[in-house]
């Protein structure tokens, strides 16, 4: 047998039930993927962490007569076509994008795995209200429902951060309810309920440890889905307003200009590929690392 | 021990909604248990038997019509508010499933799993449980109990997963225990081995037991009593003994005729039932058996056939009784 199999059955007499933490950490650190994504979603936040103490710039401060220079020793990256450093600009736009991430997809995932859990476990009418109230909040795209919520609230950050929250919770709500449906059906769901549980006990410990890797990968993706919806609503105005930058206000500046500076575009666009990239490699290894299945061959 | 009834099931029917209508999965079975007695349910898919058990458990889904009655110590359980059932289910009746390689939560160490119902039901510490979980493990012969109480199911082969399941059902020490197929999935030399383990603790316990297989070896070595299934309906039912000695219904005598057998020259094909089992949805109007009976006559399609006591509390419900166990029974 295998090292981490000994190990696991030997160190683990702390307490039923929860897992020997440093056999988690040794697994993690030879994760390659995990290692990878978490490096790369760390650069993301770290950047938006020295934002708040320090740019070698100001993001805000407009330098027309230096407009669109290409990288120096002074601009490393070149400025904007208002004159703004483009290295500043990329560290303050992590900030509203991880913002925008974030509490986006935390309004999904509480609401639509709620909701998709109630479904899974209470069936009949319910669960009938549920999906069909959630195929309603489907139906209106992102950029719709931003629309409105701006013309009640008017246009901002936060219009922008719940409109897109709202537009995934149906999201959350499907892929919830769909797998939780799979995990009921299963027989040791069964066997929790011959051994005298009921439907909020078997949610809480069967269903939803069952899922929970297929919902880490999907607020990974839903993650990288939000911060492309933010530089759209941005676009349109409706997004993140200036001059707070954003790394989907900066794409979409730079595509008036594509034909005379291409890099303008490339930076935020990298920017967003590295962050969407670290996350769905993030979630890829934890939904690895945290089934104990699949523990031995990593 | 008393003499009154354990448990008491009397013209218990279950209608299931299914896709192609209603069908009446279940009809018309009674039959009484007292402490320490073991049942046997034998009957091929479909035939009712989990149905049967499910709904002794009260796990039946919400839309499934169940009638009649059934007792546990007097209290009447159909009807039941699930709250209530919960109480007993895995406290006073267990049940151990079928396949030991899903009856398993694969996220949680099977301490954890076994431990749980102690902890649910009789409110004990995290750690008085977890000590019991290793005695029970301990008990139904899971080498190295104490150290290997925090693996994970995956860890485990599918004998010592039965193994466990059974720590599970048995850890509140229930009065009842319900076996359905608990070794259909297991290699043969583990069966025996599993039997004989659920065996011992029913007696050790004095557990009623209720074993269900589509085995008929498992059923003469394991129970006191047995019910044949067919249909939905109990077809023969009485002593172990007396119903192997004298089959009465054309149904047993089939399923005995079609068991293989040890020494058959090479190349014999193994004796069949012609027909298949009628779909629950439509069934025939009168005996459920009628379609596949060799000696099946038209008073035989009128009506459900009544049980006949053929002597000794042995049950067959067959109206040709005296030709299907004259002389060595139908074309015997």
């Amino acid at each position: 047998m295998s090292a981490p199999l000994t190990a696991s059955a030997g160190t683990a007499a702390i307490a039923p039930g929860v897992r020997p933490a440093t056999g988690f950490w040794r697994r993690a650190l030879r994760h390659r993927s995990f290692v990878l994504g978490a490096v790369l979603s760390l650069v993301v936040l770290v950047a938006a962490l020295l934002s708040l103490v320090w740019t070698p710039w100001s993001a805000y401060d407009i330098d027309v007569a230096s407009k669109l220079h290409p990288p120096s020793a002074a601009h490393w990256l070149g400025t904007d076509v208002l004159g703004r450093d483009i290295v500043s600009l990329l560290l303050v736009g992590a900030r509203s994008t991880i913002m925008v991430g974030v509490i986006a997809v935390g309004i999904g995932l509480t609401f639509g795995v709620g909701l998709g859990l109630i479904a899974a476990a209470r069936k009949g009418w319910t669960e009938e209200l549920i999906m069909r109230m959630s195929d309603f909040t489907f139906a209106f795209p992102a950029v719709l429902s931003a629309i409105m919520l701006a013309a009640v609230a008017g246009p901002g950050m936060v219009t922008s951060i719940t409109a897109i929250g709202i537009f995934q919770i149906p999201t959350f709500v499907r892929v919830t309810r769909g797998s939780a449906n799979a995990i009921w059906a299963r027989e040791f769901v069964l066997a929790a309920r011959a051994a005298g549980k009921g439907s909020f006990r078997i949610t809480i410990e069967h269903v939803l440890p069952n899922i929970l890797s297929i919902l880490i990968v999907q607020a990974t993706i839903q993650f990288a889905l939000a911060i492309l919806a933010e530089a759209a609503l941005s676009y349109l105005g409706l997004g993140t307003q200036p001059p707070q930058p954003s790394w989907g206000r900066m794409l979409n500046d730079a595509q008036t200009l594509l034909f005379q500076s291409p890099m303008l575009a490339v930076y935020p666009g990298v920017a967003i590929a590295i962050a969407v990239l670290g996350l769905n490699l993030l979630g890829d290894g934890l939904r690895d690392l945290l089934d104990p299945r699949l523990a031995r061959e990593r | 021990m008393s003499d009154a009834p354990l448990i008491e099931v009397k013209d218990l029917g279950v209608r299931l909604n299914t896709s192609r209508g209603p069908a009446q999965a279940v009809r018309g079975i009674s039959f009484a248990l007292r402490r320490g007695e073991t049942l046997g349910l034998v009957g091929e898919s479909g035939c009712g038997k989990s149905v049967t058990a499910l709904a002794l458990m009260g796990l039946l889904p919400d839309s499934a019509v169940i009638s009649g009655s059934i007792r546990l110590d007097g209290a009447e359980l159909v009807g039941l508010p699930d709250a209530a059932y919960c109480k007993l289910r895995g406290n006073r009746i267990s049940m151990i499933f079928q396949e030991p390689m899903t009856a398993l939560n694969p996220m949680h160490t099977i301490g954890h799993q076994v431990a749980e119902p102690l902890r649910r039901h009789t409110g004990i510490s995290a750690t008085e449980a977890r000590g019991e979980a290793i005695a029970l493990l301990d008990r139904v012969g899971l080498p190295d109990a104490a150290k290997r109480v925090d693996a994970y199911p995956h860890q485990f082969s599918g004998g010592q997963r039965q193994r466990i399941t059974i720590a599970m059902a048995l850890a509140c020490q229930p009065d009842v225990l319900i076996a359905d197929e608990p070794t259909t999935a297991l290699d043969v030399t583990i069966q025996g081995q599993i039997l004989d383990l659920i065996a011992d603790l029913v007696a050790e316990r004095g557990m009623s037991m209720i074993l269900i297989s589509h085995d008929l070896g498992v059923i003469a070595e394991n129970v006191e009593r047995m019910m044949v299934m067919y249909g939905g309906t109990v077809v023969e039912s009485g002593e172990t003994n007396a119903v192997f000695t004298r089959m009465g219904h054309p149904y047993t005598q089939g399923l005995f005729r079609a068991r293989p057998r040890l020494g058959a020259r090479k190349g014999t094909r193994l004796t069949t039932i012609a027909g298949t089992v009628p779909e629950l949805a439509d069934l025939p109007a009168g005996c459920t058996f009628a379609d596949r009976c060799g000696i099946v006559e038209a008073r035989c399609r009128a009506a459900l056939p009544a049980v006949v006591d053929v002597g000794g509390r042995h049950g067959v419900r067959c109206i040709r009784t005296d030709v299907s166990m004259s002389a060595g029974g139908v074309g015997a």
